[in-house]
């Protein structure tokens, strides 16, 4: 990102250099302002999460002796171990990730085909499509979920994808759903990707005698990997994060994604923060890794989707 | 975008080139471009576009018209569908005079969307501006404003308890810890944060705001890196100040941004659900529209015919913005 910034850094840097040398130092002035302004900000909005990882790090015993507002006493990862077994996190890591990785690979695999015959070919019902796929994504899914609830008790499947016949409680649920929404998402961003590469290299390959499955499989399916990449990143974490789908199309609590395993370590009468603290940065910590591993898809994600280029 | 909610809404650009590649080729090209396909080719297309429709159409606009229908009749989800009355506008007439928590609710979505569209958004629209002008480690400032935002709102709901807890909370202690008073943290009068009407939807609100600044923040971002850069020094040149130079040039160049930035907003605080959810499960005092579905849904009675009531009027609030979007993106096609 800051090597897009710098061409018109260049550019802005030069015009104001040619300016008298008061604005310069007036500009100067007010970047320390600027800086002061943002440190403030970002203290505050980091504080948080670095009041979780500063409590998760104390053993109980310690800060209902100190206080929670204190310094001493020992820092260790007990809190971590304890709430992975509390919460089970490798089950329901388990159980994110069976709903995560084929939700994600489901939902570019179909919205990279619609979004190609959609950008390629024109038929009547093209744009209509795509502002149907569009307005459903932006639908609130509490608007969904009664009769959806009711769909998913009726709707018959087969043995190895459900284990009680039918479409609820089952990770198949889920991931069907998961799939219906973010298709509006995926497949607007990547009819945008497609629309951008020129026209030609489709045109070529059918006059080679490609097929139309071989023009995307071989032409422009290679070609959308960027864009296939930052879709990827941004659906692994919307997916993961989930939590309503979870709690109201699931019912086994083995089967609950982690987020909403999160609820077994706050007890009835009894919470122990200290504990959830550690709890909650270990759910989070997947998205977080990839966050930091992979800001820059991350960001190009939502870029593809809010600006055109 | 997701929601953020759920998921957060996600953006999208309003200006997209229809038909693809008739943008460039006249209608006409049309007919010939097909006879050139097989008709395998044209069963492979009509695959490519129908298998993602059919999932689409049946997972979320079947039960979308679902909840329409279902709002006129009375069923409590037991038996087959044969035992659904209809009862006309008689869920609605009780949602409107009898049930208690409805008002309580539209209130609270409308302060959320008050608050979102008046405080947050403007508040990341402001980031967006500072972090723009060439900053020195813009991007250590932009990733610290951005973490919450890839934090599931479960997360971020377990996070603010610890600040928010009467007794092991962060905001009482500090307080006991400056004033030396152990009245802060001592059950009884220690300040309920959560627990307390009114107090909780702002405490709610807080951290919810937390979230959504670092969104707009990135999005508004990723729309000022896209302004051509010579407007804005054509500006300098007339000798407009950077305030001028963004109210007068800027923002309304990205125009096309601006109401991504609203519909996401708008969306954002009708979807809001999994926050409150994880606080207290939206009783006293964190009513929401999104909430009391859920409730009549998963509640004992299960009613479903005046869940559906509710998801209804939801809908209509959320069919405004949308089809403002839709609207602006069809006039930019034209």
């Amino acid at each position: 990102m800051t090597d897009d910034v710098a061409p018109t850094a260049l550019a802005t840097d030069v015009l104001t250099g040619g300016r008298t040398t008061e604005v310069v130092s007036g500009k100067r002035r007010s970047k320390t302002g600027t800086h002061v302004f943002l440190i403030v900000i970002c203290a505050t909005w980091i504080f948080p999460l670095a009041w979780t990882l500063y409590t998760s790090l104390r053993p109980f015993g310690d800060t209902a002796k100190l206080g929670y507002v204190s310094i001493g006493g020992t820092y260790n990862f007990d809190n971590f171990v304890n709430a992975a077994k509390g919460m089970d996190l490798w089950l329901h890591l388990f159980d994110t990730l069976i709903v995560v990785v084929p939700a994600m690979v489901i939902v570019l695999f179909l919205a990279s085909m619609l979004a190609f015959a959609v950008s390629r070919y024109s038929f009547r019902f093209n744009l209509a499509l795509l502002m149907l796929f569009t307005a459903g994504n932006l639908l609130p899914q509490q608007i969904v979920i009664t009769p959806l609830f009711r769909m998913y008790l009726a709707l018959p499947l087969f043995q190895p994808l459900s284990d009680n016949g039918l479409w609820y409680d089952q990770f198949f649920g889920i991931i069907a759903i998961h799939v219906a929404f973010q298709l509006g998402f995926c497949s607007f961003v990547l009819a945008n990707y497609f629309r951008q590469l020129p026209k030609e290299l489709t045109e070529a390959a059918l006059m080679d005698g490609a097929s139309v499955w071989r023009t995307y499989r071989s032409v422009l399916l290679p070609l959308a990997r960027p864009a296939l990449a930052a879709l990827a990143t941004l659906e692994f974490t919307w997916i993961y994060n989930d939590f309503f789908w979870g709690i109201l199309l699931l019912r086994t609590g083995s089967k609950f994604p982690i987020t909403s395993a999160l609820n077994n370590l706050s007890g009835q009468f009894f919470t122990n923060y200290n504990l959830l603290a550690a709890g909650a940065l270990l759910a989070a910590l997947p998205t977080l890794i990839v966050y930091f591993a992979l800001q820059k898809q991350f960001v190009a994600g939502l870029t593809l989707g809010s600006t055109k280029g | 975008m997701t929601v953020a909610s759920p998921q957060p809404v996600p953006p999208y650009a309003p200006p997209f080139d229809s038909g693809g590649a008739s943008a460039t080729a006249p209608g006409r090209r049309r007919g010939r471009r097909f006879s050139v396909l097989t008709r395998r080719d044209r069963l492979t297309i009509g695959l490519m576009v129908g298998i993602p429709a059919f999932v689409h159409i049946m997972l979320i606009w079947i039960p979308a018209l679902g909840s329409v229908i279902l709002s006129f009749t009375s069923w409590n989800g037991i038996g087959g569908l044969d035992k659904i009355k209809w009862i006309g506008l008689k869920n609605y007439e009780n949602l409107i005079n009898v049930y208690q928590p409805f008002w309580p609710a539209v209130q609270h979505n409308l302060l959320w969307l008050a608050v979102f569209l008046f405080i947050a958004t403007p508040l990341g629209m402001l980031m967006a501006v500072v972090l723009d002008q060439n900053i020195r480690g813009t991007r250590i400032y932009q990733s610290v404003l951005y973490m919450p935002v890839v934090l599931s709102l479960a997360v971020v709901g377990f996070v603010w308890q610890l600040m928010y807890s009467p007794g092991q909370g962060f905001l009482n202690n500090f307080l006991e810890w400056v004033t030396g008073d152990p009245r802060w943290v001592t059950p009884g009068t220690a300040i309920d944060w959560i627990g307390t009407k009114g107090l909780n939807l702002a405490a709610v609100l807080v951290a919810a705001s937390w979230r959504h600044v670092g969104y707009i923040m990135v999005l508004y971002l990723a729309g000022l890196k896209s302004v051509d850069n010579s407007l804005r020094e054509a500006a300098a040149i007339d000798g407009a100040n950077s305030r001028q130079t963004f109210f007068r040039v800027v923002f309304p160049v990205l125009a096309p941004i601006n109401v991504v930035v609203l519909v996401v907003t708008i969306i954002e605080s009708l979807r809001a659900f999994d926050i409150v959810y994880v606080t207290n499960k939206g009783l006293n005092g964190l009513e929401l529209l999104s909430v009391l579905i859920v409730t009549n849904l998963l509640g004992e009675a299960s009613l479903v015919g005046f869940g559906s009531a509710i998801a209804v009027v939801l809908l209509l609030i959320s069919i405004g913005p949308i089809v403002f979007y839709l609207y602006r993106t069809m006039r930019s096609q034209t």
